[in-house]
């Protein structure tokens, strides 16, 4: 995994100390210390009080260490200073314990009151425009556009893909970017397969965690057109770090004319899986792979040789090389009390590709074709 | 009985060999015992942080696989928490409450072995949790100490260990708090009133009491994870009708008031050391005292603040906000009468005082940041992100750790009878004190920037920052091989420590370990004192 960032380059930055505040690489473009642009009126409000409150902790901060720093330079013995043996028995010192709590809970509520404001906003149900089911799971995101019918898998690019692609770079690059209109109300539903994550896009939405059996509500309405960066904020296991969220906000005619197209292509797919064609074992193997990539790769990793301890290898596995029934009713059903799922949900022939392929690949050469059929009887 | 036959049974000196530490019923030997514990965990949980900050130096994965690394955050915070810190300060208490407040001993001697034996044992298991996975005891717990389910029922039999030693770890706490109560209610020397008792037993007498009543839910919440994962009940499992988010209500109706457990001492030792170093009487002493029963209280109602984003109702959401936002309030006040302890007073910088005032600024910051913490829509975006790490980090390195040696370094003449070197004593304050700001402050951006928290590999754009912390983070461990050095030099030898070691040791308080001989004789107090 070196590539990405050589560690010469990282020093020379370092020692140049241009690096460390913004020099005109591309990675220090990205360079940031506070939360991102907002870009909706809902992150705006929440963004003008997150700054409201550092600038108060930034004062109280200062306030105690001018006070604190007075008291070192004053009242120190080399100077003399004789102790004040009574200071405490004053009125300063017999009262100050009511003192302080009400200057302590004034500025508590001069906080609370504008957080007590936005939060209504954040929990605020009006009508949406449009509704996106968001589930996370490990360790990729699905959307589902719910009056549309419209469903995406939204898996991470792999590092020289990301490169390729010529994006955001790895681990921030992902092959289908969920697309949103500006100007609309929108809705999320957020919610999880598998474990708890969470989809977090500071720019547009805050966050909630998407929790098995739950469902959470964020929503927005996106003022900008632009890219949008994100990633899962709650640990989901091993592949916490490969979940990266990008949000393509795009004009309403634009969207229209993706959300057609995807409607299309789902339309097409529909029809290819329940067609009763023999596929060859090319068309197979190259559905395979690419069905392989978005769901299978996460865990059982490219090389099909899983992660030691943790994911099994499926490159010369007795199920991958053993008999195929078994190997169709485990991707099917999946392991119970593991981390393989159940992939009923993939079409007949995605599954039929995959399981070819899984068969076929990393010098499985089992030889054998899965047909869609054959998942069909199987379910 | 004759008075000959008497003195015969009354042994003055430790019995000898390993039989005087592993049956020891003596509060110092129990409390040097825990110290050591402490120290030794100190260095296994901060091998573990060199490990995380050596593999987040650059982006990718150079040294570690991401299981490993998560399975090296979980361990590192509870070995911190249970192995360091809190064995700590139970060692502390077990050495000064008897001295402090003129007592024999402990009252429950022979619990006092049980709670610490039970630590080593803990230790060992939680140490095995770590190696099983590479012996084929599949995945490891790459949860976080959190332990969330469903992620924890993944986990391979490391978890179960890991149960377990909390299990232990939980026996082990409230015995020992247990004992401190008792202690302090029934073995106070004759004058020794409530309210004359230096802010230090407070501090431990409200710390054991949070124990009692928080570690049960954590030890039930564990359990039933247990039997989720063995025996097939869904207590946790949507699928089966239970409920994940339960766990996260049990874990934090223990876990924030744990960190009051890990903090509180600490401020004990902070209302000893300053009015010490400052040669005047604490500054309020009594409500020091209400308030930190007020927190103590408070704390016990405002757990769910580290749940924000599971989707509560707008009602227990602004409960929950404005309950953690009025945590502000006592941690205030005490910031505020420390700060007038010093005001007016006659201060020298000797070690402990040092790490007295440096706790004092840094533990104020992140106060501040916890305040921001607490606002919920802001949290919604702060949460688990490095600004949550930086800030956990700023309360509990100076609220729990620098309190802690600000306490060894002011106690260690008493315990050894030695003066520790000065010199030494001050290198090591600095040194390790800037090396924790340059560790913890940058995280704070680099969490708003859009880092969040356990994560293995990160990209690019958040490298500058991490190659910082982690020279920090290397910094600060190293900063630690001194502080042993120190301890070891004081133990083996150096300037003789008088009785009363500190020229302001006794101002404001009884302070009756300054009354009896450095070091203490074995027994102390075989009459006991009278405190006017
Ligand atoms: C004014 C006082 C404080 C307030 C208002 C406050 C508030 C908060 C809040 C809201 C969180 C949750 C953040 C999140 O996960 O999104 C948090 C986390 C935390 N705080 Fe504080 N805090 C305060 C002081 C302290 C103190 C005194 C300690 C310990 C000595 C402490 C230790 C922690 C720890 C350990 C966590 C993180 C736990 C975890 O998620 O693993 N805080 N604090
Ligand atoms: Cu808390």
């Amino acid at each position: 995994m070196s590539g990405r960032l050589s560690a010469v380059p990282i020093l020379k930055k370092l020692f140049c100390c241009s690096g460390l505040l913004a020099a005109a690489s591309p990675v220090s473009a990205e360079y940031a210390l506070n939360l991102p642009e907002p870009a909706s009126e809902l992150t705006r409000e929440v963004y003008d009080l997150h700054m409201l409150t550092a600038k108060i902790a930034l004062y109280i901060t200062l306030i105690v260490t001018a006070v604190v720093f007075y008291a070192i330079f004053k009242f120190r013995k080399s100077k003399n200073y004789e102790p004040d043996q009574n200071f405490h028995t004053g009125k300063f010192g017999t009262w100050s314990w009511v003192l302080v709590p009400i200057i302590v809970l004034g500025i508590d509520l001069s906080i609370s009151a504008p957080a007590i404001k936005t939060l209504h906003l954040i929990e605020d149900k009006t009508e949406a425009d449009m509704t996106v089911k968001v589930i996370g799971t490990q360790w990729k995101w699905i959307y589902e556009y719910m009056e549309d019918d419209v469903r995406i898998v939204s898996s991470m690019l792999s590092e020289e893909e990301a490169e390729k692609a010529e994006g955001e770079g790895y681990l921030r690059t992902v092959d289908n970017p969920l697309v949103l209109p500006v100007g609309k109300r929108i809705r999320f539903l957020h919610t999880a397969t598998d474990v708890l994550h969470a989809w977090w896009v500071p720019s547009i939405t805050v966050k909630k965690d998407s929790i098995p059996g739950y469902i959470t509500e964020t929503w927005t309405i996106i003022d900008k057109e632009g890219l949008y960066h994100g990633q899962c904020a709650e640990n989901c296991g091993r592949g916490h770090s490969y979940m990266p969220i990008q949000v393509a906000a795009v004009s309403q005619a634009e969207y229209d004319e993706w959300l057609n197209n995807k409607k299309q292509e789902q339309l097409a797919a529909l029809q290819e899986a329940s067609s009763d064609k023999t596929w060859s074992k090319e068309e197979l193997m190259s559905k395979g792979e690419a069905v392989y990539k978005t769901n299978c790769l996460a865990c059982h990793q490219a090389n099909g040789a899983g992660v030691p301890g943790a994911f099994p290898a499926l490159k010369g596995s007795p199920v991958a090389a053993g008999p195929v029934d078994k190997h169709i009713e485990i991707v099917l059903k999946g392991v119970k009390g593991t981390a393989m799922a159940p992939w009923a949900s993939l079409n007949d022939f995605e599954l039929a590709a995959v399981i070819t392929y899984e068969r076929n690949a990393w010098g499985n050469d089992t030889g054998d074709l899965v047909q869609p059929a054959a998942i069909k009887s199987a379910r | 009985m004759t008075a000959e036959a008497l003195d015969n049974h009354h042994d003055h000196g430790p019995p000898k060999g390993y039989k005087r530490w592993l049956f020891s019923t003596n509060h110092k030997d129990i409390g040097t015992m825990y110290l050591i514990f402490a120290t030794v965990m100190l260095f296994l949980g901060g091998g573990m942080a060199m490990l995380i900050r050596a593999e987040l130096f650059i982006p990718g994965l150079q040294l570690v696989e991401p299981n490993f690394y998560n399975n090296m955050v979980t361990n590192h915070a509870l070995v911190m928490i249970f192995g360091a810190i809190m064995p700590a300060a139970a060692g502390m208490a077990n050495w000064m409450i008897p001295m402090m407040i003129g007592a024999p001993d402990m009252a429950l001697p022979r619990l006092n072995n049980l709670s610490f034996w039970l630590l080593p044992m803990a230790a060992i298991m939680l140490i095995m949790a770590m190696v099983v996975p590479f012996f084929g005891g599949g995945a490891p717990v790459a949860t976080g100490w959190t332990l969330y389910p469903p992620l924890s029922v993944q986990a391979g039999m490391g978890m179960d260990l890991t149960i377990f030693a909390i299990h232990t770890l939980g026996i082990s706490s409230i015995l020992a708090s247990i004992n401190i109560i008792t202690t302090i209610i029934n073995m106070r020397a004759p004058g020794m009133t409530w309210m004359k008792m230096p802010l230090f037993v407070w501090a431990w007498f409200f710390t054991a009491l949070l124990l009692i009543l928080v570690m049960p839910a954590l030890a039930g919440g564990v359990t039933m994870l247990l039997f989720d994962r063995h025996f097939g009940t869904s207590f946790f499992d949507a699928a089966g009708g239970g409920d994940p988010v339960l766990f996260q209500h049990l874990f934090w109706f223990f876990g924030h008031p744990e960190v009051y457990v890990l903090l509180l001492p600490s401020i004990g030792v902070l209302g000893i050391v300053i009015p010490a170093f400052s040669r005047k009487p604490l500054f309020g002493y009594k409500p020091l005292v209400y308030w930190m029963g007020f927190l103590t209280a408070l704390g016990l109602v405002v757990w769910a603040h580290h749940q924000y984003t599971i989707g509560m109702s707008v009602a227990a959401t602004t409960y929950f906000m404005i309950g953690t936002i009025l945590v502000s309030i006592p941690i205030g006040l005490m910031l505020f009468n420390f700060i007038f302890t010093m005001w007016r007073g006659a201060m020298t910088f000797e070690t402990p005082m040092l790490f007295a005032i440096a706790i004092i600024l840094m533990f104020a910051f992140a106060g501040t940041t916890g305040v921001m913490l607490a606002v919920v829509p802001a949290d919604m975006q702060y949460h688990d992100t490095y600004f949550v790490v930086a800030h956990f980090h700023y309360a509990l390195i100076p609220g729990a750790l620098f309190g802690l040696y600000a306490g060894v370094f002011y106690w260690l003449p008493k315990w050894t009878g030695h003066m520790y070197d000065e010199t030494l004593g001050k290198i090591f304050f600095w040194w390790t004190t800037i090396a924790f700001n340059v560790t913890f402050f940058p995280q704070h951006f680099v969490g708003l920037a859009g880092m969040p928290r356990r994560i293995a590999d990160y990209s690019a754009q958040f490298t500058d920052i991490n190659i910082i912390s982690s020279i920090g983070g290397i910094m600060f461990g190293l900063s630690h091989l001194l502080f042993l050095y120190i301890i070891i030099k004081t133990v083996r030898g150096g300037k003789p420590a008088e009785a009363k070691s500190w020229e302001g040791a006794q101002v404001g308080t009884p302070g009756l370990e300054w009354t009896v001989a450095s070091p203490p004789p074995f027994h102390t107090f075989t009459t006991p004192p009278v405190v006017k």
